[in-house]
């Protein structure tokens, strides 16, 4: 939900070589309770994904709306599926999406940052334009559009999110590679006779990686949001696939008699947003040498 | 393909109007012209992609019993049989002389359903930014008041916590909470508008809007401390300080009044949030804005009533930034000047 609001603030990270540096990220408080929800959301995830706790789809009517217990950690649902199942298995699906989305994202925008950048002109004035566009529509209106223009499966969703957040890298990584592509040592490696190509890999690239890592982090905290929420209104990942957005949505009708219903899926989805956005607090703390503005 | 040449071609122009107004506004304008074009060629084909065109909108299953013969005339009274070009300037024109399609369904011009909805979602939108100035302002300055101290940690993790609770969830705890507890909900009620019934209307937006205002609170909590952080390391504020000016009045005149220009404009960037977020809370509290008139239309596969919609959304978010922009040109001689 936040994501919009986060879009136009990017991260202010100078641009930084990969070192050792990145370790201190997980030396500060926000940066270890991080590491650590989001190792729980990990562990919960892989359960989800390969399928070693319950069923997440397995119905048993008997067992319906019961609250937690003994054999049912999280309680049941209407259908007396097991709540605890399908948070991991939802988890699994939020951070497939997530991991889908971002990586594309990153990709694609990186690629057209640093060739508006680095090239300029034409170019530059292109990529600007497709950015402006994508920008001028509401990140979730976006999704949402993209989403429910496709066909519906978890890798269309992927596909809208990823779309939705590409300006966003392209625009990250193409101010560093304006200011660096004039760098000495960009320039003495031009003249040395390396190709402009493999310059901008060789040279650009690891030198905006730091604020690359940073926007990953905090995009794949935002691609969660997106489609939790994209779910919640029905247009994102389909039924009986577990999402945690439609667990909400499937929770708000029952919430007097069944509240944990509510509680599972809205706290799985708060930890692993909360992990994410400390993760990527603590890393750009560590990466930026003026100390995040901290 | 036409559309990349139809880009490509708008750029050059742009390149060139760009190189007749060397003012920094006149090209900020430029640009958001240039934007709008590709937002509307963005929709447009979206609009094309859409499993099934406007004449399996109109019919519905019906569609297939159509004979080749129907089909036909179909296509060329909706226009399909028209290069897509012509489609495109052809809807433009529609849509730039008011005409944004009919609803199927309802049988009312979008252009009614937009005029009803929007004043609806600007109502929210703007009471929304309210809360949100009234929780992010204070917060803001009572972090950089003794920044890296308790109070300090403490707004920034509140911030941090309130970034990551997605709206829905806490609207949909919010509004189960009332209903089952405390037996209060406006919302249940059919929505009156607030010129029909002020204080109800008032009651059925306090819920969204503190929704949303609570999700555009931190932003604009951490803008006003790193601007508050910012002005206060400036000369200005040592000679001031130098020259004896009482601390309050340091603080509010000279501080706080330069440290809100960012401030204002993060405001209006969250606009555009706002129209995104009113999906979610319309929908979940029943508020008949703009967003539900997205989410309706994609329900009910009027891909006509969602383009048009979405298409009004775009152009008004980036309307509101290029105001936003000019204003802050006006407000802060500084970026005239540069």
């Amino acid at each position: 939900m936040s994501a919009a609001a986060d879009m136009h603030e990017t991260p202010e990270v100078a641009p930084t070589r990969a070192s050792g540096r990145w370790v201190n990220a997980f030396r500060t408080p926000g940066g270890i309770v991080g590491l650590t929800l989001m190792a729980l959301v990990a562990v919960l995830a892989i359960v989800g994904a390969t399928g070693i706790g319950p069923d997440p789809s397995a119905q048993d009517v008997r067992e319906s709306l019961q609250g937690p217990n003994g054999s049912h950690w999280f309680g049941t649902d209407q259908f007396g599926r097991d709540i605890f199942a399908r948070v991991c298995s939802g988890l699994a699906n939020s951070m497939r999406i997530a991991l889908v989305s971002v990586t594309a994202a990153a990709l694609g925008g990186v690629l057209l940052g640093i060739l508006a950048g680095y090239f300029q002109g034409v170019v530059d004035r292109v990529v600007g334009v497709i950015t402006n566009v994508l920008f001028a529509f509401p990140s979730l209106l976006l999704a949402l559009a993209l989403a429910a223009t496709l066909r519906r499966s978890w890798l269309t969703v992927a596909i809208a999110i990823a779309v939705v957040y590409l300006p966003i890298f392209a625009r990250v990584a193409r101010g560093p590679v304006l200011t660096l592509r004039n760098a000495e040592y960009v320039l003495a490696a031009t003249a040395i006779g390396r190709s402009r190509l493999s310059t901008l890999f060789a040279h650009v690239l690891p030198n905006i990686l730091g604020i690359l890592v940073v926007q990953v982090t905090l995009s794949l905290s935002w691609a969660i949001l997106t489609e939790a929420a994209l779910s919640f209104l029905g247009f994102g990942t389909p039924p009986p696939a577990a999402s945690l957005g439609g667990m909400v949505y499937a929770a708000q009708t029952l919430t007097s008699v069944a509240p944990w219903m509510l509680y599972a899926p809205g706290a799985a989805l708060i930890l692993a947003v909360v992990g994410l956005n400390l993760l990527g607090d603590g890393l750009r703390a560590a990466l930026d040498p003026r100390g995040g503005g901290r | 393909m036409e559309g990349l040449g139809l880009l490509s071609a708008a750029t050059g122009l742009s390149h060139r109007v760009g190189a007749l107004g060397r003012h920094p506004a006149a090209r900020r304008v430029g640009e958001a012209v240039l934007t709008l074009i590709g937002v509307s060629l963005f929709t447009f084909v979206l609009l094309r992609v859409v499993p099934g065109d406007q004449i399996t909108a109109a019919y519905g299953t019906a569609a297939g019993d159509l004979s080749p013969e129907q089909l036909e005339v179909l296509e060329s009274y909706y226009g399909l049989d028209e290069p897509l070009v012509s489609q495109y300037f052809g809807w433009l024109g529609g849509v730039l002389t008011g005409n944004l399609g009919i609803s199927a369904t309802s049988h009312l011009s979008v252009l009614s359903m937009t005029a009803q909805a929007l004043p609806i979602t600007v109502e929210l939108a703007v009471l929304a930014i309210g809360i949100g100035l009234l929780l992010g302002v204070p917060g803001g300055m009572l972090a950089a008041s003794r920044p890296g101290r308790a109070r300090d940690q403490i707004s920034q993790l509140t911030s941090l916590v309130a970034l990551s609770v997605p709206s829905f969830l806490l609207a949909a705890a919010v509004s189960s909470w009332l209903v089952d507890t405390v037996g209060w909900y406006p919302n249940g009620e059919g929505f009156r508008t607030l010129a029909e019934d002020p204080a109800l209307n008032l009651q059925q937006m306090l819920l969204p809007s503190l929704v949303l205002g609570i999700s555009i609170a931190p932003p604009i909590l951490q803008t006003t401390r790193a601007a508050i952080l910012s002005v206060r390391s400036e000369d200005y504020i040592r000679t001031a300080r130098a020259k004896g000016v009482p601390d309050r009045r340091l603080q509010v005149r000279h501080i706080l009044r330069n440290a809100l220009i960012p401030v204002v404009t993060m405001s209006g960037l969250q606009f555009g949030f706002l129209l995104g977020g009113a999906l979610v809370a319309e929908q979940i509290f029943a508020i008949p804005g703009i967003g539900r008139q997205v989410l309706l239309g994609l329900e009910q596969k009027e891909y006509a009533v969602v383009q048009s919609t979405v298409l009004v959304i775009a152009a008004m978010f980036v309307l509101v930034n290029l105001v936003t922009d000019l204003l802050y040109r006006l407000v802060d001689p500084r970026i005239r000047a540069s």
